[in-house]
């Protein structure tokens, strides 16, 4: 076995004892339970599911991943002394996090589903949909947090980011963006304003499934301009993939400053 | 045997090693001396490539450190305090770092034995005093066999007993021919085998060689002594 999975799994075998994670799957757990059992409407349920996910996985994920970062200090730099490229360590901590996040993401999403199947007409496409949304938003803002402690030595300062980062693409940007809109309205803003989502990971996240949903009173300015520009299926890769490179580059800037850090 | 070359490390501000020149030869004790805040743990820890220098090199058994880790299978570490993951027994950190060093078939286990540490296989490090700690990571460090010794302050938060216990073994060790650097103040009986003593200051070297030409020069009786006596001398 490489030397990778075995970092991996001894993290899995760490993490998956730690109550927080356990309060995490719960979370989900009784949301989803909850809301199956309040209404009918699958696609209701979903959009429900959505606008809660899309707040919590990011604030536990860029957290969880600061704070699991500090606290292991010793822990990781005893590993530095162990034949071990620092590359593979990385990757090893960052995946042995991310996994047992996404596992009970989606264990806690899913298993309530599995018992309403048969009441109700599940949307599995939407469904899928909001799953991969949850998966991404767990593996970026788990490279976030992975590079913002890299970076910052002074735990404080870390954590007060990792919250700044959390708050700001959740709320202030859309502020920010509304702003702008407002403030330019005479002008064409339509390119301007699919730059300005694809910069937002959370916002890239609910036009993603939004357009699948094809809930037109929830697209929002953004999510509208998107389908309007592309058409749905365009729109939904398009946000896909700028999915994927706000997945790489934090985790990549944080390797390669952890490759070169003092310890 | 471990050459260390004008090692220079500059943090932020800080000038923590300022061109070190030490040789560790094979098979010696050698006993790294000084200060609080004089770059002792800057330079082991430099030698473990936790730290980068700014520049200078090292060579341990012949390989120029930058950034390459196959060298570190020859090196056993104790560190001052390691903290390993909370939610695991003292077991599975075993295992977790025999699997990671799996390529050696040899299991030096002494000092589970005489720290009497099987007991306390199945609690978890959370659980465990800091004592009972520092015994899991010394019996780490040696768990390998390895070529190599570095110990940072190896008696730090043991008993009397343990800490004599871990004494006789690094003694044991030495006369098998290991080379062995540690760290400490109070281990009086290995400042008296050290062949090799190295005191820094403020991020120089201040002094290297036997401990009997030390004392000589001096004029004093032990090394505490004589290291006060360096300190005044070079605070003057």
């Amino acid at each position: 076995m490489n030397t990778l999975l075995k970092i991996i799994k001894f993290q899995l075998h760490d993490i998956l004892r730690s109550k927080w994670l356990i309060i995490y799957c719960l979370f989900f757990l009784l949301l989803s339970y909850g809301l199956l059992s309040f209404s009918a409407d699958m696609s209701k349920v979903l959009v429900s599911l959505m606008n809660v996910s899309l707040i919590i996985i990011p604030l536990v994920s860029v957290v969880f991943g600061t704070i699991y970062l500090y606290n292991n200090k010793d822990y990781i730099i005893f590993m530095l002394t162990q034949p071990i490229k620092r590359r593979t360590l990385y990757l090893g901590l960052y995946l042995g996090l991310a996994l047992p996040l996404v596992l009970s993401y989606v264990f806690g999403i899913g298993v309530p589903i599995l018992f309403f199947i048969k009441d109700s007409e599940i949307n599995f496409g939407a469904l899928a949909y909001l799953i991969i949304a949850g998966i991404f938003q767990t593996i970026i803002f788990t490279g976030l947090s992975f590079l913002i402690s890299t970076v910052n030595e002074n735990r404080m300062m870390g954590l007060g980011l990792s919250i700044f980062f959390w708050l700001f693409f959740s709320a202030v940007y859309d502020g920010i963006f509304l702003l702008l809109l407002q403030s330019f309205q005479d002008y064409s803003l339509e390119k301007f304003s699919i730059a300005f989502s694809m910069l937002n990971p959370i916002d890239l996240a609910r036009i993603f499934i939004i357009l699948k949903l094809d809930v037109s009173a929830l697209m929002g300015y953004t999510g509208a301009v998107f389908q309007k520009f592309f058409n749905n299926n365009l729109g939904i890769i398009i946000s896909l993939f700028s999915l994927l490179i706000w997945s790489l580059i934090p985790l990549l800037i944080g390797k390669l400053k952890f490759s070169k850090k003092d310890f | 045997m471990i050459l260390i070359k004008k090692l220079y490390k500059k943090f932020a501000q800080l000038e923590a090693l300022i061109n070190v020149d030490i040789e560790f030869p094979d098979g010696a004790l050698s006993y790294l001396v000084g200060p609080n805040g004089s770059g002792k743990t800057t330079l082991i820890k430099s030698i473990l490539g936790l730290v980068k220098p700014t520049s200078g090199e090292i060579i341990v058994d012949g390989i120029k450190l930058n950034g390459n880790y196959e060298y570190k299978e020859n090196i056993g570490y104790m560190p001052q305090t390691a903290h390993f993951p909370e939610n695991l027994t003292v077991e599975e950190i075993f295992k977790m770092i025999k699997n990671l060093r799996s390529r050696k078939k040899f299991y030096d286990e002494e000092l589970i034995e005489s720290f009497e540490l099987k007991k306390e296989m199945n609690k978890r490090l959370k659980n465990l005093s800091g004592g009972t700690r520092q015994k899991v990571n010394a019996a780490i460090a040696f768990l390998f066999n390895p070529k190599i010794l570095i110990l940072d302050e190896p008696t730090a938060g043991l008993d009397p007993v343990s800490s004599g216990i871990l004494k006789d073994k690094i003694i044991k060790e030495k006369q098998s021919g290991k080379t062995i650097i540690f760290t400490s103040h109070i281990l009086s009986e290995l400042e008296e085998l050290a062949e090799n003593v190295i005191f820094l200051l403020e991020g120089k070297v201040y002094y290297k060689g036997s401990l009997e030409h030390l004392v000589e020069k001096t004029n004093c009786v032990n090394l505490e002594r004589a290291i006060a006596s360096i300190m005044s001398g070079a605070a003057a």
